[in-house]
């Protein structure tokens, strides 16, 4: 290309750029940032030898966000990477695309072209119908931190509804942490899994959903086929009993949640029926939250939470073990509505036929401006040693983060 | 002289049926009169957007800043209420999370709350009308649209607007909360007799003791019709705390619809 060609040519492209509304206008840039520095205790040691024994863990994370915006917000760049680094497990020091997507809000529909998380679902104890991400389940054993997962989504509202399809042509494999560090169980998961698909990871997943808003009711159903989020953990050496294989079985789920808010009730229900770990099954969470607002003369807000887990799956070999089979959740969260959004959410999730518990204590609060503290306990009691929580059962333990906003 | 007072005698006579049915009107009737003509010059300004920032303050004056963003949509059906979207930035462990409120008249509002961290769209109970509005000395109730049948209304007199309005007379109206779980008795409003907005405020807690007033400020004129006030100053008596709410230039008629306000649109806006 001649220099006078060239620049006819940059000219042209100069002209076209400015033609187009979505370049003309300038477009917005945000760079933020998170950083996080967390200690984790636990108080016993642990209960199998292969694991470390330290007191206090410590780690940090980063959460950088870059997004750019034009046309009026309309169109979005959003960049979210996230890593951490653990001393003591060095699985858990990882990193991830949280988000890495292109949004487009158009005439009639919304388009993301990427990264994305998304979440589905009304109840707090389990998470059954969102089956979009990938749990990272080095981050919390709630699975509430996600992996990022590629997708083309596109959603359409109507007055009738949204309805979004989800086409998604990548798995992500969940995480799990090394054998060497607390809550592993003191098992190694295998870090290649095997696959129903033959296709593997590439194996293209679709999801469907249609949600609404009928007065007091919010309502959502879907379906989703493709493979499962959820692996069986295969022990392919019986030799090596503590040496496991995440297996990842072609599903279809059908998926319904439903809330009916009236007064200071949150009456909730989700449940699923799912094809593809053994006999077809159905599971559910149903449940409610009653708030008190203002207790006692102050700006305070206590609410009562209870759920009933059920789960019908066949647990002898064909579907993945689950704990949330016959369970009954009890919890309390306590909202200050001080300057500082001070929270406290405390909850039980007791086997309904052992009694294993799990306990948590979730609390947060605002520092200034830029920081915040987080912290959380979680405690194994009275685990049977026929419920998979017995492998945690040494394992309790006090988390504190402090996080910095930049 | 005896001509005078026939003159005088006759132009009573003239004018009575005028001050009658002046007087025939009850200090209620009057008071709805006055709300119904704020909300009549209102009318008709379709949606809008506006930038705002909240300095809260605690009787020892540390104080700590909230950067939002309050788009909003008319909805002009008396019986039914309007709809907005309030968008956080600041706190920075907050950004992003936007709160989305569909006003009723006397029934419970529908609210959804969107969640940033989880990506989570949770639909709250609105029955809690009196709680703080994130922290400040706001309540939800004070920054929900103000429609003419939530309250009833009765006027008390008429006198100067007072320091928020130094020069001008107001109408002071006292309107009683008709919605449920209201966390006042009553509010005494004071009224500009000129443009019909509100410039202060005082609220009285379940007790019926002044809990609060509010100086509504620096007002400016859009579209040559419609009056927004730019800045609200809110102290609470009981606790010496006080929140200001300050608000950039109003954009109206942005192209907003209703179906910028759906739940499922909450977790796209920024």
């Amino acid at each position: 290309m001649t220099a006078g060609s060239f620049s006819k040519w940059a000219a042209g492209l100069c002209l076209a750029a400015a033609s187009l509304p979505a370049v003309a206008e300038e477009p917005r840039f945000d760079a933020t940032l998170e950083v996080g520095a967390e200690l984790r205790l636990f108080p016993n040691s642990p209960a199998f030898p292969v694991q470390r024994d330290r007191a206090v863990s410590p780690s940090i994370y980063f959460e950088p966000e870059f997004t750019a915006d034009w046309n009026g917000g309309d169109d979005r760049l959003t960049l979210v990477p996230f890593a951490r680094l653990d001393r003591d497990d060095d699985r858990r020091t990882h990193a991830d695309l949280r988000e890495a997507n292109w949004l487009h809000i158009g005439e009639g529909y919304d388009l993301v072209v990427g990264a994305d998380k998304v979440f589905w679902g009304v109840t707090e104890s389990r998470h059954l119908v969102d089956i979009i991400n990938q749990s990272d389940a080095l981050e919390d054993i709630d699975q509430e931190d996600k992996l990022g997962q590629p997708m083309v989504q596109i959603a359409v509202p109507r007055d009738w509804g949204t309805t979004s399809l989800f086409v998604m042509p990548y798995f992500r494999e969940r995480t799990f942490p090394d054998r060497r560090a607390r809550l592993s169980g003191g098992v190694r998961v295998d870090s290649s899994a095997s696959y129903d698909s033959d296709a593997e990871e590439f194996n293209p997943d679709i999801a469907l959903r249609w949600a609404h808003v009928i007065g007091d009711f919010d309502i959502g159903l879907s379906h989703f086929h493709g493979t499962s989020r959820e692996p069986r953990l295969l022990q392919n050496d019986p030799s090596d009993a503590v040496n496991l294989t995440p297996h990842y079985d072609l599903i279809d789920q059908t998926g319904l949640d439903l809330q009916y808010t009236t007064d200071a009730w949150l009456w909730k229900l989700e449940a699923i029926g799912r094809a593809g770990h053994g006999d077809y099954f159905g599971a559910a969470v149903a449940g409610f939250e009653y708030t008190l607002f203002g207790i006692a003369e102050t700006d305070m807000d206590l609410g009562f939470l209870a759920e009933y887990q059920y789960d019908g799956r066949d647990e002898g070999g064909d579907a993945p073990g689950v704990l949330a089979n016959n369970d009954t959740f009890l919890g309390a969260r306590l909202t200050l509505n001080d300057v500082d959004d001070s929270s406290l959410l405390a909850g039980a999730v007791v086997d309904n036929e052992d009694g294993s518990t799990l306990l948590s204590l979730e609390a947060e609060r605002r520092i200034g401006d830029a920081w915040k503290v987080e912290a959380v306990a979680r405690f194994f009691v009275n685990t049977d040693e026929r419920n998979p929580l017995h492998g945690y059962d040494r394992d309790d333990f006090v988390s504190l983060t402090l996080i910095r906003y930049f | 002289m005896g001509k005078l007072k026939r003159i005088l005698a006759l132009t009573v006579l003239a004018i009575s049926p005028v001050l009658q049915s002046a007087y025939a009107e009850t200090p209620e009737e009057k008071g709805l009169a006055i709300a119904e003509e704020t909300d009549r010059r209102d009318l008709g300004w379709g949606d809008s957007d506006v930038v705002m920032q909240m300095t809260l303050r605690n009787a020892e004056g540390e104080s700590s800043v909230r950067d939002l963003r309050l788009r909003s949509l008319e909805v002009p059906e008396r019986k039914a209420g309007d709809k907005s979207i309030t968008v956080f930035y600041k706190p920075r462990d907050i950004e992003g999370t936007a709160f989305l409120s569909h006003t009723k008249i006397l029934d419970p509002d529908d609210q959804w709350l969107y969640l940033p961290a989880l990506k989570r769209v949770k639909r709250i109970s609105s029955k809690n009308k009196s709680g703080p509005f994130v922290g400040s000395e706001f309540a939800y109730e004070d920054l929900v649209s103000q429609e003419v049948d939530r309250y009833a209304y009765k006027w008390l007199r008429d006198e100067a607007c007072g320091e928020a309005a130094p020069d001008r007379e107001c109408f002071v109206v006292e309107r009683t909360p008709l919605y449920e779980h209201s966390g006042y008795t009553k509010q005494i409003s004071w009224i500009d007799k000129q443009d019909y907005q509100p410039r202060k405020l005082e609220f009285y807690d379940r007790k019926d003791a002044l809990l609060k007033t509010l100086l509504m400020l620096d007002y400016k004129q859009y579209r040559g019709q419609y009056w927004r006030t730019h800045r609200m100053d809110m102290v609470n008596h009981q606790t010496g705390k006080s929140t200001t709410l300050t608000f950039e230039d109003y954009s109206f008629q942005v192209g907003l619809s209703e179906d910028d306000f759906v739940k499922n649109r909450l977790k796209r806006v920024q």
